[in-house]
């Protein structure tokens, strides 16, 4: 069974269309990128998944359930692009709070710190933090309680290249062990490490396919040039 | 049974939340606990030479001033949590609405006791305030106060964008009250239209109780009465609050 589906989903916001008809569906246990410029409709995408926003129309069907159900809460972790914990309380604090909401364990918490490297920052004021360990602590925030999807808008911005590969390491681990991972990203290298892709543009699905058939599809060598390809063929 | 025992540890979550959040915050604990207490000081200082009309304001304005800081701090509060997107996160996550406000009304309202107690007890054993009526009915009147201001701020942060809108709030919403809640002009000596009015404003009971146990050395009915009504408009505040609360944005 699909962990997405979206049949002919639209949605407007100040009576602009962001999203329209949107068909699209990823797969459980995969990694997929959800990729496109700024303006795409990338992020909207991802609150109307997490049930944040509102749909105009159309089915949006997420692990089973329609998108918005309250039994959905606890099985989605959600990374917003701007880092949404308290800047006032320390690392730990921001944790333990969130956790308490999804019923984390304290040891799973210190898992999760782990995960994301930032065990010698835990008694730190969120505010003392650079950019990237904010962004680390907001990623933290939604892989407590082990949700069964993952939806992270940007999760990597700003962060050191090593610690990038560990995170995208991690996130294929999480796949490998039956999660459900859509990952935004601009930058195209990101992009290559995921299995499954979705190209969005104008709010449009170009492609919601494997990488390796889009790269043989519109005879790329890599995914930027096969977005430049698939957004031509779109057009023509 | 499950989902009642969730609910409760949530909401004290939230609340032991709130309480760090403030527990790093030593200027803004140090100011509502000061300001009221200062405040009362310089009543005093003015009226040293009138008991009278010391002793006719200063109960009224012990349950006011808690009111208004409570009523801006929590307003603040909650727009900065709907602003740097914690608020949204709540809301996607199985935190109930009311877990999320009953939290902070348990957090505002610890707060609230300290603040109203400091307050108290200044007035009454420092700068010689004489009531007629029992001391713990001025107390309770005093935090119920500051609970009406927390309520109404979580309520009304709903339809602010921004912090320049919340803080208009306070004189669009307070001062009004405040005009005709009973402390600058009788009632009854208001044109009937206004003191009709008043009878529908919170703040008017709140004073209406605070004159009374001023002069009244047993409960009146009266009293009472502006207990149960300023707690029915804390629960008011509460729901309305919690239905202004939205899971998902248009």
């Amino acid at each position: 069974m699909d962990a997405l589906s979206a049949r002919d989903v639209t949605v407007t916001k100040d009576k602009k269309t962001i999203l329209e008809k949107l068909n699209l569906s990823v797969k459980r246990g995969s990694v997929t990128g959800l990729v496109g410029p700024s303006g795409s409709g990338k992020t909207t995408l991802m609150r109307s998944i997490v049930g944040v926003q509102k749909t105009a129309s159309g089915s949006l069907e997420v692990l089973g359930a329609p998108a918005g159900s309250p039994s959905l809460r606890s099985r989605i972790g959600y990374v917003t692009q701007d880092s949404a914990v308290y800047d006032d309380i320390t690392v730990e604090e921001n944790l333990t709070y969130f956790g308490s909401l999804v019923g984390a364990s304290r040891s799973s918490i210190d898992g999760v710190l782990a995960d994301v490297d930032l065990v010698p920052q835990r008694k730190q004021m969120v505010s003392s933090l650079s950019g990237g360990q904010r962004a680390r602590v907001n990623l933290a925030v939604a892989l407590l309680g082990e949700p069964e999807l993952l939806v992270l808008d940007e999760p990597t911005v700003g962060l050191d290249p090593i610690l990038r590969n560990n995170l995208w390491d991690m996130f294929m681990r999480l796949a490998k062990n039956g999660k459900t991972l859509l990952v935004s990203s601009h930058v195209m290298d990101e992009a290559e490490r995921c299995e499954q892709l979705i190209l969005l543009r104008d709010g449009e699905v170009l492609w919601n396919d494997t990488k390796q058939k889009l790269l043989s599809h519109t005879h790329a060598t890599n995914v930027g040039d096969a977005f430049v390809k698939a957004i031509e063929e779109a057009e023509v | 049974m499950k989902k009642t025992a969730y609910h409760a540890r949530v909401t004290l979550a939230t609340t032991r939340r709130v309480l760090s959040q403030l527990r790093h915050d030593h200027r803004t604990v140090a100011l509502i606990f000061l300001v009221p207490v200062l405040l009362l000081s310089l009543l005093r200082w003015m009226y040293q030479e009138n008991d009278m009309v010391f002793n006719a304001i200063a109960p009224a304005l012990l349950g006011i001033f808690p009111f208004v800081i409570m009523f801006l701090i929590t307003s603040i509060t909650t727009l900065r949590e709907r602003s740097g997107g914690t608020l949204e996160r709540l809301m996607a996550s199985p935190l109930g609405k009311l877990d999320f406000i009953i939290g902070y009304l348990i957090a505002f309202g610890l707060l609230a006791m300290v603040q109203a107690g400091l307050a108290s007890a200044l007035v009454i054993y420092g700068l010689d305030l004489t009531i007629q009526g029992p001391e713990w009915y001025l107390y309770v009147m005093a935090i119920l106060d500051a609970l009406l201001g927390t309520a109404l701020g979580l309520f009304v942060s709903a339809f602010a964008k921004t912090e320049f809108q919340a803080v208009q709030f306070m004189p669009a919403l307070i001062f009004p009250q405040f005009l005709i809640c009973g402390i600058l002009m009788p009632l009854d000596q208001m044109p009937a239209l206004l003191e009709a009015i008043a009878y529908w404003l919170p703040l008017t009971y709140a004073v209406d109780a605070l004159q009374a146990v001023a002069q009244n050395v047993d409960i009146t009915s009266d009293m009472t009465r502006d207990i149960w009504t300023v707690a029915a408009f804390v629960v008011g505040a509460v729901v309305l609050g919690a239905l202004s609360l939205r899971r998902q944005t248009a």
